[in-house]
Formats: C-alpha cells, structure tokens, sequence
C-alpha cells in the first residue's frame, strides 16, 4: 500500500524530445488511476518513468515516503502488466509466475502458495503447466497479471493492458481488472488511450496531451466540466461539438450566437460569460445534450434550432446525426424513433444547461 | 506456401537429386572405399565392397594415432566452441541492448572478420603467438578458433538477439533479475536456435580444418584429426585405403552431432526470431 506522487517530472529524450513535461500529480493509497491520452502524449512515459524503466531527467518521484529516482526497478516494490505481456516464452505459465518470487528468495512452500493462490483468483489453476505459446489471449494476459499479484507489490503499473484482446474480451477484463483492484486494495496506475476504458475503471482520470497533464479528476468530473477544449473532446463518444461563436445581448438576455442557430445562455451562467459579451467564443455542446425535437421534453423557442440532415446512422438503441447549420457540421445522439432523413430540414433541441464555452485563444474553458 | 504445377515440381526434384549426389557420392566412395583393400579400389572404385574388412580402420587408428588425435580434436573444438559462443554472446547482447559510445564502429569492426579471412594475417598472428610462446600449444590453437568465429557468430547472435522483445527484459528486471541474470536466465535461453547453430558451424569448422594445426602444431602427440589423418598423403603416393578409413573415423563425430542437434539447428535457420 503507497502513494505516489510526482513532482515537476520532465523527462527529455537524447536532449530533444521533450516526452514529459513538468509533471506533478499525486496518487493516493489504494487509487486506481488512468493516464489517457492520445499516442505520443507521454502517458506510457510516466508510467515507465515510476517503474523505473526510463530516467527521469527533471524532477522528483516517490513511491510512499521514499524518493525513487535512483532506485533500480526491483527495489521499488511494483510489478508492471506489459500490453504485448512480455512473459518469459521458455518458461510455463507455474514459472512465469515464480520466477519473480524465487529471484527474491522466497521459500519454495510460500512460492508454491502464492502461485496457487494467484492462478486461483484469476481462474488458471488448469494452465499453470503450460507454455504460453499454447495460451489465448485472454489467458495471457491473465498469467501477466498473476505473475503481478504474487510479489504482492506497493503498486500495480498496467500499460495498456487490453490492447491486444478483441472488443468483447476486453470489455469482461475490464470488470475483472476491476474487480481484482477492489480485492487487493493496492494503488494503481493504468495508461490507456481509449477514454471508455479511463472513464470505466479510473477512480481519477489524468488526461494528457503532448507531455503535458491537461485535467485529474474523477471521471464525471472530467466528463461534466472539462478543463479544456481538448479534454472535451477527448472524453466521450461521439466527441463534443465545438462551434465558432459569438456572445451577444439581445432582449435582457444572453445568447450564444453561431453561423446557424442563436440560443439562450441560461442565466447561472451569464456571469461567466458576460464579461465575453459581442467577443468569440467555441461554444460546445455534446451530441447527447441535443435531442430531435419530437421527443424532446423541455423544447422552447429559445433552445430550439433548424439544421439540415446530412447523414443518420442508426445504432439501434440511440442514432447518430450528422446535421448541417449554417456552415458548422454538428453530430446529434437522439432516439431512435427519429424520422429524420438525409437532405431534409428538422428541429433540434439543446440542453443549455449542459452547454461548454471555451477561450478562442487559450482553449480553456470559461466555465 | 508457394504451390508449384507437376512440371515445375519434376524441375525442383531433377535439381535436388543433381545437388545430393555432388555432395553424397565422394562420402559414399569415401565409406565404401574405407572397407577395401589398396588393389580393390583402384581395380573397382565406384563398387560396393566385395570382401568388407575392418582392417583398416584398425589400421588408420594405430598408423595415425588417431585415438589421440580424436581427444586433441575434441578438446580445442568444445573448447574453442564453447568460448566463442560465451564471448560472442555477451558481445551481442552488449552491441544489441546497451547504449555505448562507438558502439556502431565496434560492431563494425567486429564484421570486418566477416569479409578479411584470417588466413590472410597468418604471418602477424604466427608472430603474435610465437611472442606469446603458444606456437605448438593446443591453447593457441583454441584462442585462434575463438577469435576467427567471432564475427560470424556475433553477427548471427546479434540479429536473434534484436528480435528478443524488450518488455521481456524489462519484466525481468522488475521481477528482479540483475543485468546477468537477464542475460543467463532469459536471453539466452530465447536464442537457443542461434546459439546451436553457431556452434555447430563453428565445431565443424574447427574440426575440419587442417590449415591452422599445420601452421602451429609440430609435435605428433599434440596433433589434430586433420594433421593426424595427413600422414596417409604421402610425397609419392597416397595409401588410399587408410586414407579414406582414416577420413571415414573423422567424420562420425560430427555427423551424430548433427544428428542430435539438427532440429534445433533447422528451427533455428528457418525462424530467425522469437515469436
């Protein structure tokens, strides 16, 4: 059990490529953490960085109260789920497994123990003989997180972990991960670049871009008031719809005032955005916080606007629509009833209250 | 696979036959002729014996002395094997793994083995090893083996050795493993291939060869298979049966060892990686 923390971590490459830039963050006992972001972001680095696989060229990092960077990777007490499971191919699945145990000169009952008592956990008791060559996937990937578990280390490192299964493994490993976490209380540190896994398992997301954090927080936090224009729309699916703006003053009220549409900032939210009044704004509003006026609840004057179909893909539970207004293409999430068809004109509606508005300049977010 | 219509098949396999008897004829006569005597072979070469006989074989043993040659042989090609394969490997793996100043120029360096044969130096190295006092010693012939299967084996180890994902490593080390142990416990038993092909190509090369014991090794007690099978060339006339016995007992050793180890020795030729 540890926490982690990183201070001002930069890590430079042959004295060019600056992978990570002035990170800090701090990981608390017994968290499950995502570093996502886009490939290139640096994500993997950090990780690396903690394991002790990379050095760090600026900074400070610790693992409980020690500071580790010179500390080689064996000494730091963490174990690390590689994506492609770099298990040892010469040796059986009972090996792999051991094999960290017997380096640390374990006695041979509390290695066979500790094996056993991992391979029961994750369901391998029946493989413990083989090679994994003769292994799927699924179970690969299993004996790489047994062969984490046994050391019973202070922290767990994953580096995208489920890569390498197909959709639907990767969706029952998740739950597994998951759950094995809950089970163990140890912290842990899990790199992804695909946001449905960040938002599934993180109890904090980090999200980064270029080697710098953008935004740590829970993942409806992250998800409901996103730092940054990037971190908007980085996090969900389909991403949030970002369209040039402008703030005006019309009839005592602000509106949000596009190529296409005008509609009505809701008044918790006119302070923020007064201050942006006849400036340009990136107004931002997520395809699920616009619905085909038919079945829309709350649809009035102010937050309904004309858009011309241009495609619908059908998803079977929700639709898709890709909708022109004005000259700004917008993807709409609505129900499936929807009758709209490409090249006709419909009504759409949007949730103000659930609108974003960033900076032009600065892309952070005004509110 | 590449699928090949009956013409083309009866092409590949008129081929293959050409390649086989140029190189099973000469052992064949090699073998039948070993169990002849003298007035035999040259009355009916290409024959089956006709009267098979042991006796010179018996012979070729004691005339040569090849029971001590067997062990002369033996103990400068496991030796010099066995070296190489050790040096060569940890030169790889330094060449592949680490980060080094000249690390490129050393590697080349080291391939320059692969395109000047060593013979071409004989003149320095007889002077280098006559100031190291190794001439007519079977260590100076070990330490010459050594260094001529260097480059070879550096080259072919080296490339297996790249193809070794690195997370594997880098899972050893955090599992625990010091640098050696990486190496001793997961490097090399991944190259495994490689490893028996070096040593295969390097043991029969060590075992065959005549040019070096001639150059260095004076003394009949300290002579090898080669040097010791030479006596039966004579200035004027070559005793043929001896001779071909004699040559018939050098070849057994390496063909069981290629007979244990071709297995590993073909996987090792055909994957050329780790998967």
């Amino acid at each position: 059990m540890a926490t982690v923390n990183l201070e001002h971590v930069t890590k430079i490459y042959e004295g060019k490529v600056e992978a990570v830039k002035d990170a800090t963050l701090d990981i608390k006992d017994k968290e499950f953490i995502v570093l996502v972001g886009p490939s290139g972001c640096g994500k993997t680095t950090t990780l690396r960085m903690v394991a002790g696989l990379e050095e760090i060229t600026k900074g400070t990092i610790r693992i409980g109260d020690r500071v580790v960077n010179d500390v080689e990777p064996k000494d730091r007490d963490i174990a690390m789920v590689f994506q492609n499971y770099a298990l040892y191919p010469h040796m059986t699945v009972y090996q792999n497994m051991a094999f960290g145990l017997k380096l640390r000169k374990f006695p041979k009952h509390e290695i066979e123990s500790r094996v056993r008592e991992a391979a029961r956990i994750l369901n391998i008791e029946e493989l413990l003989d083989r090679k994994p060559k003769q292994l799927s996937g699924g179970q690969r990937q299993r004996v790489a997180v047994g062969r984490a578990i046994v050391r019973n280390p202070k922290v767990f490192l994953f580096d995208e972990p489920l890569s390498n299964l197909d959709a639907k493994l990767r969706v029952q490993m998740r739950a597994e991960l998951k759950k094995l976490h809950q089970r163990l209380e140890t912290t842990a540190i899990y790199v992804t670049h695909d946001q449905v896994e960040a938002m599934t398992m993180g109890d904090r997301i980090v999200i980064l871009r270029d080697g710098v954090i953008q935004q740590v927080g829970t993942p409806l936090e992250v998800y409901l008031h996103p730092g940054n224009r990037f971190v908007a729309g980085f996090i969900g699916s389909p991403p949030m719809n970002f369209i040039p703006a402008t703030v005006i003053s019309k009839n005592s009220a602000f509106w949000v005032k596009t190529s296409g549409f005008e509609l009505k900032i809701p008044e918790d939210k006119v302070e923020k955005l007064g201050p942006y009044k006849d400036k340009e704004i990136i107004f931002g509003i997520r395809p699920e916080n616009i619905y085909d006026k038919m079945f829309a609840v709350a649809a009035q004057k102010e937050n309904t606007f004309k858009v011309k179909v241009d495609v619908v893909e059908p998803m079977g539970n929700e639709a898709y629509l890709h909708v022109l207004s004005g000259s700004d293409l917008i993807t709409a999430r609505v129900d499936f009833r929807t009758k709209a068809s490409p090249g006709e004109e419909m009504d759409l509606v949007a949730d103000m209250n659930l609108m974003h508005a960033f900076d032009k300049q600065t892309e952070k977010a005004i509110m | 696979m590449l699928k090949l219509c009956k013409r083309e098949k009866i092409i590949v396999y008129i081929l293959l036959v050409i390649y086989s008897s140029i190189i099973l004829i000469p052992f064949f006569m090699t073998i039948m002729n070993s169990f002849k005597s003298m007035r035999e072979i040259f009355l009916l070469p290409f024959s089956l014996p006709s009267h098979p006989s042991f006796r010179n074989f018996i012979d070729a043993w004691h005339q040569a002395n090849m029971g001590n040659a067997y062990l002369n042989s033996a103990l400068i090609a496991f030796t010099s094997v066995i070296g190489t394969t050790f040096i060569s490997s940890l030169f790889a793996y330094a060449i592949s793994r680490y980060r080094f100043p000249f690390r490129r120029q050393l590697y080349m360096y080291s391939m320059l083995g692969l395109a000047f044969p060593a013979r071409l130096a004989i003149i320095p190295v007889f002077l280098m090893m006559k100031s190291l006092g190794l001439i007519d010693t079977r260590l100076g012939l070990i330490i010459i083996y050594i260094s001529v299967g260097i480059p070879f084996s550096v080259f072919l180890l080296k490339n297996f050795i790249d193809g070794v994902p690195l997370e594997i490593e880098e899972a050893a080390r955090i599992d625990g493993a010091s640098a050696w142990m990486i190496f001793w416990r997961i490097v090399l038993p991944l190259i495994r291939p490689a490893l028996a092909i070096v040593a295969i190509v390097r043991f029969v090369g060590v075992w065959n060869d005549f040019f070096f014991p001639l150059i260095f090794i004076n003394t009949r007690s300290k002579a090898t298979i080669t040097l010791a099978v030479s006596i039966f060339f004579g200035e004027y006339s070559n005793t043929w049966n001896l001779l071909f016995a004699s040559l018939t007992l050098a070849i057994i050793p390496i063909l069981i060892l290629f007979l244990i180890f071709s297995k590993q020795f073909i996987s090792g030729m055909t994957k050329g990686a780790i998967k």
